[in-house]
């Protein structure tokens, strides 16, 4: 197995707060690796460095490299954009544009970068809306309001739309958070299928979560990176006394 | 229990006192609307609307010029305004910390209390000094007005669009300013909308800066940089003599009609898909 991303010395800042500091991990391809760590450890702004979000934030800095098949994406020649494209994004809050249909979410992200083609928006709609297990429950309604939908379906939709311009790597910001269990579980069977294609990086506040859905587990705490290795490892026999507490339920 | 009694009795005095005020803050609003209505009816007719104006004094005549003249000097001013303003808004808003835009902004409420009058001698001092009375004179007079309007609730109508909105449309790898140009002003759309109604509204019915620039004229328009007739112009020059009130009455309806003509199409025009 290969890595698809390495992240060597990564440090971030917002203003003067250094969140995170020193981060060095080599993410697999075609798995699901978990970010865990309490609140304010710095797992959300891991994930945005992955896709050249964090730095959209007045004040927020970045140093260090992180290679995507080998290719440092904070090398001055790469565009950022480009990136996005490769490296899709989840959010915490499911947030379809409001203003759009169901088909226009899903088809967003090829019209806004200059996709026409009706004939191929058709069939990447229908493709997305299927693997990311929407298609049967809004397939007769695709001209309705993304905005409304259920949560869960939200959250799909949001999946689909990020599945449209085929990224190779899925990012997922506490993707459940907001979502009620049954629509959660389904989130949750659907990253398992997702990861035949694409790699998946999730951060989540719920360790169990974590242990059903990843392959990897990262722990963060207060910026450093703890523990990192297998989610069987990490959650049977952590090495760390750290990880040990955060996931019995020690603090957190 | 005797508690509760006073509470709930505290609760009507003060619902029926919120009461009171909205209908006192109403009073003057449906009295000139009632007024207008009841006076302006009779004078109007089809030859009011489509004739040209006869002199002060005589009966008969329109004013036909003057609902033309105000359409122009109102759609010319627009298309410099407006423009200029919505691009002020989207700078202001996307760029909000720099240094430039805090001293934009400033200016702009600055502008945005300048007297009106000050602007028609503006724009006589810029324009009409060298081509004469004109419609262009108006037209950028009442442009100026309308831009600080335009820029100040464009920018603020962004600035209400959630910032989970535009990241989507950036995560999805739409360069920032197309998210900008298209996400972000599409959910922005009903409010920069209210705020060029705003900003029509008020310039419609602006009657200093057109005094100074577009003179008034009893005739149809005859080209851009001629003097022309403009409602509110009509109206002031009607109010001089006692014999021409039917007219001035006549005038202001059309003129509130074409303000709630112009506020109803841009609802319109920019309803929501999905209320």
């Amino acid at each position: 197995m290969s890595y698809k991303i390495e992240i060597q010395d990564l440090n971030a800042w917002f203003g003067k707060k250094h969140v995170l500091q020193d981060i060095t991990m080599k993410i697999k391809e075609n798995v699901v690796t978990a970010i865990i760590g309490p609140s304010g450890c710095g797992k959300t702004t891991l994930i945005r460095c992955l896709n050249r979000m964090h730095e959209l934030t007045p004040g927020a800095k970045v140093a260090g490299k992180i290679l995507l098949d080998g290719e440092d994406i904070y090398d001055e020649k790469v565009d950022p954009v480009t990136i996005r494209r490769r490296i899709g994004m989840v959010f915490q809050k499911p947030n379809p544009f409001p203003m759009m249909s169901i088909y226009d979410n899903a088809a967003a992200g090829l019209r806004l970068n200059g996709v026409t083609d009706k004939h191929r928006l058709d069939e990447v709609v229908e493709k997305s809306l299927r693997v990311a297990h929407l298609w049967d429950e809004v397939k007769t309604e695709l001209g309705k309001s993304g905005a409304s939908l259920s949560g869960g379906q939200q959250q799909r939709l949001c999946i689909a739309r990020a599945l449209a311009i085929e990224p190779e790597v899925i990012l997922m910001d506490e993707p459940t958070s907001a979502l009620d269990p049954t629509a959660a579980a389904k989130i949750e069977q659907l990253i398992r299928i997702l990861i035949e294609d694409y790699t998946v990086i999730i951060v989540t506040h719920n360790m169990q979560q974590a242990a059903r859905v990843s392959d990897f587990t990262a722990f963060l705490y207060l910026g450093k990176l703890v523990e990192y290795g297998s989610t069987k490892d990490i959650f049977e026999n952590p090495k760390s006394e750290l990880t040990e507490k955060y996931i019995t339920g020690e603090f957190g | 229990m005797r508690s509760y009694t006073f509470r709930k009795i505290k609760n009507r005095i003060m619902v029926s006192l919120a009461y009171m005020a909205l209908i006192i803050a109403l009073i003057p609003l449906a009295s000139i609307l009632i007024e207008t209505i009841l006076r302006g009816l009779p004078a109007m007719n089809f030859s009011f609307f489509f004739e040209e104006i006869s002199p002060l004094g005589e009966p008969g005549g329109g004013i036909g010029p003057a609902i033309q003249g105000t359409l122009i000097v109102v759609a010319l001013a627009s298309i410099i305004g407006i423009p200029i303003g919505v691009l002020s808004g989207i700078y202001l808003a996307e760029f909000r910390q720099t240094e430039i835009a805090s001293i934009a902004r400033f200016l702009n409420d600055v502008l945005t209390n300048v007297p009106s009058i000050v602007l028609g001698i503006f724009g006589w001092t810029l324009i009409v000094v060298a081509i004469g009375w004109s419609v262009i004179a108006g037209a950028v007079a009442l442009a100026i007005m309308m831009i600080p309007i335009v820029t100040r609730t464009t920018e603020e109508a962004i600035k209400l669009v959630p910032t989970t909105i535009r990241e989507a449309a950036i995560a999805l790898g739409v360069p920032q300013w197309k998210t900008t140009l298209t996400v972000v002003l599409s959910s922005a759309k009903k409010g920069i909308a209210t705020g060029i109604l705003l900003a029509v509204a008020r310039i419609s019915g602006e009657t200093a800066p057109l005094l100074l620039t577009i003179l008034g004229s009893r005739f149809w328009f005859s080209g851009f940089t001629e003097p022309t007739a403009a409602l509110p112009l009509a109206i002031f020059n009607f109010s001089q003599l006692p014999i021409d009130w039917p007219r001035v009455w006549g005038a202001s309806l059309t003129l509130i009609l074409m303000i709630l003509l112009i506020n109803i199409i841009i609802r319109y025009v920019t309803r929501e898909k999905y209320g």
